[in-house]
């Protein structure tokens, strides 16, 4: 007999985690399936673990408003650490360009509701111990952002989802969509996977990297094309970096774009640059390529960094949009499913806030932020109108 | 303060002329051997505790002596380095690491522009011990390029701490001649091939997914595009997880060697043993040649499982060995202090009330090797051209490892269209190399009719020759068909000792009856290689039989040094007539017993670390598994940090695994972790090129 749920998710992820807990709290009847051996294996545990509501994007600063308040308030909650440290993000600034961009947006950030100033050079090597002090001309700081362990996140919300009688299931793929009716009016309620078919009321899509695949078995167009990132950590050392740094400057080598560090609970330094070639696809191999770059970046914004010792690298995906927003909500004409993907690696910080409000479209019919702003992430929208975003 | 240094060793040099320097261990002065690394430097003054653990504050110390934890973490200089691969330099201050160390205030701007560079080579070799020169050596006869790295100062890996004669193949594998001494003669067949890249103080920490490999050499980081990459990486032990386990003072044997045959530090008094295989028995033999008391050995397994040959050698010198056996506890305030054993059914579990507790400051695990694979599964992952040889390979006795090296080489040759053939005999012999000890079957009879002969104590079958090639006269023989036979000895003795001299069991006696013509006494010279002034002429020793039993006194009447090996002393004594042929060995000292059979009760954390860099615990792994019902090894990761640390999972996985086995989940179910660079730590420094270019 086909199994029935009240709601089954599509990947037990960073977004998929937070929304199954949500919906259980609900009391809703939850099925998570993921295709990996357990929750948070896939693009999750590739997350540096940044949380900022420093955006330019209103709908993204208002959701990870959001996930800060779930990830700083969880300890308390459910008596779970997931290393969350409340240090801030940091962007200091050299240049005049980058001023101008900085600034320009602050106006924004502030309107709503984002604890962010601009702060002048001493104050940044105040919170940046051991900065280059040449040519730093200031930087803002948004001292509520901060950082959560990704590993100790997906398990805990995972567990927690569970404990509220959640159920998941691994090592399943979805194959199609279970639906009723014709297009223009498709119903969606339920999923078939390689293991078997299960039914629903609604199926979300938070499958990450793969999501768009899963849109096209009804025929939705969703373009989410992943590209990746590389990604590495330190051993680790006695705390002396309180916010997560973004240098927003490109580099000098020609290859990165920005880059960003903060120092976790554990005290390991974790690290990541955007490169100006991007890689699509989805090979999650590490290059030759990026340590040396990194190391080069690193040593030159904080000198004391070259008494660093570099554990581990790895390479995560992007699942990019054409415009650069996530893509939440119910597409218009096909009832039933619910998106939240397209997140462009910002996955982790947004999870909790997309869960949240995914959870609250499906048991009250509303997001928990404004209409409006909510529309902004839109799957009706036109992916490829808008300007890019200036804080990605 | 009294150096625990070897002043006196039977087969390694002393070098007397030593350069010291000064350095400063949380303030105090000491003195180190000029390149000495700063872990034996502390070694060498007693000073066993490196730090704390951030976590719960344990006492950290040496564990692998080989680079690849983290445990003997020291600050430097003001920076976090492994003290068992750096070297001291004068003046240095080092302090030990209690909690996270603090990242230097050091915010000079330093010259950090300039590429990695990017060597090109035909082939790469990853490790330069005996499979990975052998493979050198036949790539650079036929004009291959090729660079071959490896972590350490020389070449030779493991070799260079094997101070005993190898088994093996004469002719095919060098067997009858040390161990590091094979090292050297490989490395100079090595550096004389011109054309091969000699990489030393290169750890190779990655591979990645574009072809190119990083090493660090000499403290930089390059990378190497092979064309071909061969990974000889050798082998790892293997561990046990027992409370206490993760105390200083519980290492493994191949760290024991590293300190005792390379640094010639003596780095205990009270030494025990878990497992009877040959590097158990051997690390026993190493510890009596260092002059160092062996209180006992252990093996869970009825009878050990090294050659009988390497083990009756121990039990002849007194050393207990306590087979069906395991270690229940070790214990110590900081470090050990005392272990306590007990029997085991014959599914290994204890049987209450056989406990016993002994007093050692040193626990060796010798519990068996595996693979030091994980550059090779990267490789192959990442789709590079990849070949394996060696322990790395296949885990076997060095003499494989050598021929196994030549084949991979010819394969390449092979593959990169070279016309050449793996020789069929060399495939029959790395399969006579790699095979498990046979059977014990007995003496072949001794000769009732001659004046003067070897009595050959092998009675095991284990792929060894020497004896055979050595006698001038032909006389020892091997009648099976392959050198796994037991020689056998038929004819006429010269009394020349070669046979003696050179068989690597030391199971060779000569027995000459011509030294008394009354026929009360007789003379038998016994192989002998303990330190200098164990035995002396005139004195009176024990002798003993083959497998220890006491026999009667003896009157020792000479010794000189082998003609043929000349770091093995023969050793004449005077008997009564009647022992002949039973005396197998002799014993200077009585056997060191010190055993508190009544087992003290302590109450004790009965829980055990599996991650020591981390400090994780069995029960927190147990609790996880059951509360989760997980086969993702990578979810006990992510949660518990099991695997996470230094190491990268290099001793805890396959303890981890060891648990899913134990909660009754197939192996074949667990999701297995993924590999990722670094396989070791690397210093964010070496990627930086002091140069300004853009």
């Amino acid at each position: 007999m086909t199994k029935r749920y009240d709601v089954i998710i599509i990947g037990a992820g960073s977004v998929g985690n937070p929304t199954a807990y949500f919906l259980s709290e609900s009391g809703f009847k939850v099925l998570v399936i993921d295709e990996l051996a357990s929750s948070g294996q896939g693009q999750n545990k590739s997350a540096i673990g940044g949380v900022r509501a420093t955006h330019s994007d209103p709908a993204k600063i208002q959701i990870c408003l959001q996930s800060l308040d779930i990830f700083s308030g969880w300890m308390e909650k459910t008596g779970t650490n997931i290393g969350w440290k409340k240090g801030g993000y940091c962007f200091p600034v050299f240049r005049e360009k980058e001023e101008k961009i900085l600034k320009s947006i602050l106006p924004i950030q502030k309107r709503h509701g984002l604890k962010i100033d601009w702060i002048d050079s001493d104050g940044i090597k105040e919170v940046v111990p051991g900065i280059n002090e040449k040519e730093l001309i200031g930087g803002t700081f948004s001292p509520n952002d901060g950082q959560v362990s990704p590993l100790l996140a997906a398990e805990s919300f995972t567990n927690e989802a569970k404990k509220l009688g959640a159920q998941y299931q691994y090592h399943e793929s979805v194959i199609d969509l279970l639906i009723d009716g014709n297009k223009g009016s498709l119903s969606v309620n339920g999923i078939k996977t390689t293991k078997g078919e299960y039914k629903a009321d609604a199926v979300v899509n938070v499958a990450g990297a793969h999501a768009s695949n899963i849109c096209k078995t009804v025929g939705l167009d969703i373009p989410v094309n992943p590209d990746s990132h590389e990604a590495g950590i330190t051993a680790p050392i006695e705390p002396f970096l309180d916010p997560l740094v973004v240098d927003i400057r490109p580099g000098a080598e020609g290859k990165t774009a920005n880059f960003y560090f903060g120092q976790n609970l554990e005290g390991q330094i974790i690290f990541c640059y955007t490169p100006i070639k991007i890689f699509p696809g989805e090979d999650r191999r590490s290059t030759s390529e990026f340590m040396p770059i990194m190391a080069r970046r690193m040593v030159e914004l904080i000198p004391r960094f070259k008494n660093l010792t570099i554990r581990r690298l790895w390479r995560g995906l992007y699942p990019m949009t054409p415009d650069g927003v996530a893509v939440v909500g119910k597409p218009s004409g096909i009832e039933g499913l619910y998106l939240g993907i397209g997140t462009c690696g910002q996955g982790f910080m947004m999870g909790p806030g997309i869960g949240l409000n995914l959870a609250s479209l499906i048991t009250r019919g509303a997001p928990t932020i404004k209409r409006e702003v909510f529309n902004l992430l839109s799957p009706d929208r036109d992916f490829y109108s808008k300007k890019k975003e200036a804080l990605k | 303060m009294v150096e625990s240094r070897i002043k006196k060793h039977p087969i390694l040099s002393i070098d007397e002329t030593s350069k010291y320097v000064t350095f400063t261990f949380n303030g105090q002065e000491l003195k180190a051997k000029s390149g000495e690394m700063i872990s034996s430097a502390l070694f060498a003054h007693g000073i066993h505790i490196f730090g704390h653990h951030n976590k719960d504050d344990s006492p950290q110390g040496m564990f692998c002596a080989n680079g690849q934890c983290a445990q003997c973490l020291v600050i430097a200089d003001g920076i976090p380095v492994k003290s068992c691969i750096t070297p001291v330099a004068e003046g240095m201050k080092v302090k030990s690491l209690d909690g996270l160390p603090e990242l230097l205030k050091d915010d000079e701007v330093v010259k950090s522009g300039g590429n990695v560079p990017i060597v090109d080579t035909q082939v790469l070799i990853i490790g330069g011990g005996p499979a990975g020169m052998s493979a050198a050596i036949e790539l650079g006869k036929m004009g291959v390029q090729c660079i071959i790295c490896d972590d350490k100062q020389v070449l030779g890996g493991k070799l260079s701490l094997q101070t005993h004669n190898f088994f093996g193949s004469m002719r095919d594998c060098f067997a009858g001649t040390r161990g590091m001494d094979i090292g050297d003669n490989l490395s100079v067949l090595v550096e004389n091939e011109k054309i091969i890249d000699v990489w030393t103080n290169s750890p190779v920490a990655g591979v990645f997914a574009d072809g190119l490999i990083g090493v660090v050499k000499d403290g930089r980081y390059n990378l190497i595009k092979p064309e071909r990459t061969l990974v000889t990486t050798g082998a790892r032990e293997k561990t046990l997880a027992f409370p206490g386990c993760d105390l200083p003072g519980v290492y493994g044997a191949g760290a024991f060697q590293t300190l005792v045959n390379r640094d010639l530090i003596k780095p205990t008094d009270k030494l025990f043993i878990v497992g009877g295989g040959n590097v158990g028995l051997i690390g026993a033999y190493h510890a009596l040649q260092a002059g160092i008391d062996v209180i006992g050995i252990v093996e869970a397994l009825p009878q050990c499982g090294g050659y009988k040959v390497h083990l009756d050698k121990i039990k002849r010198l007194g050393i207990p060995i306590y087979t069906s056996h395991t270690v229940l506890r070790a214990e110590g305030n900081d470090h050990l202090e005392r272990i306590t054993i007990s029997k085991v059914d014959n599914k290994f579990r204890p049987i209450e009330e056989t406990e016993a507790v002994f007093e050692a400051d040193t626990l060796l695990i010798a519990v068996g090797l595996t693979p030091v694979d994980e550059l090779r599964k990267q490789a192959e992952k990442f789709g590079l051209k990849t070949y394996a040889a060696g322990d790395a390979d296949i885990i076997a006795e060095a003499s494989a490892a050598i021929i196994s090296g030549r084949m991979a080489a010819r394969e390449i040759l092979l593959d990169m269209g070279f016309e050449v053939e793996v020789p069929p005999e060399w495939e029959e012999m790395i399969d006579i190399l790699r095979s498990r000890p046979g059977p014990v079957k007995g003496l072949h009879p001794i000769p009732k009719d001659k004046e003067i002969y070897p009595v050959i104590r092998c009675t095991q079958e284990i792929p060894c020759n020497p004896c055979t090639e050595v006698c001038v006269l032909q006389s020892i023989k091997i009648k099976e068909p392959t050198i796994m036979g037991r020689p056998q000895f038929e004819g006429n003795c010269l009394g020349c000792t070669r046979c003696i001299s050179i068989c690597p069991g030391l199971a060779i006696t000569l027995v000459d009856k011509r030294y008394d013509d009354t026929k009360k006494t007789a003379r038998v010279v016994i192989p002998w290689e303990m330190p200098e002034g164990t035995i002396r002429i005139g004195e009176e020793v024990t002798t003993t039989g083959m497998e220890g039993e006491v026999i009667g006194k003896a009157k020792v009447i000479g010794k000189k040094k082998s003609k043929w090996q000349n770091r093995r002393v023969l050793v004449s004594i005077e008997i009564p007539f009647k022992d002949a042929n039973n005396v197998a060995g002799i014993r200077t000292k009585e056997p060191l017993v010190k055993k508190n059979v009544t087992a003290v009760k302590t109450a004790v954390n009965d829980d055990v670390i599996i991650c020591r860099c981390e400090r994780v615990t069995k029960k927190e792994i147990v609790d996880y598994i059951k509360k989760t019902g997980t086969k993702d090894i990578n979810a006990v990761k992510a949660a518990l940090r099991v695997g996470m640390g230094p190491c990268g999972g290099k001793t805890c996985t396959e303890l981890v695994m060891r648990i899913f086995r134990e909660l009754g989940i197939d192996l074949k179910d667990i999701e297995p972790p993924i590999d990722r660079p670094f396989t070791q730590e690397v210093p964010l420094k070496t990627f930086l090129r002091g140069d300004d270019t853009q």
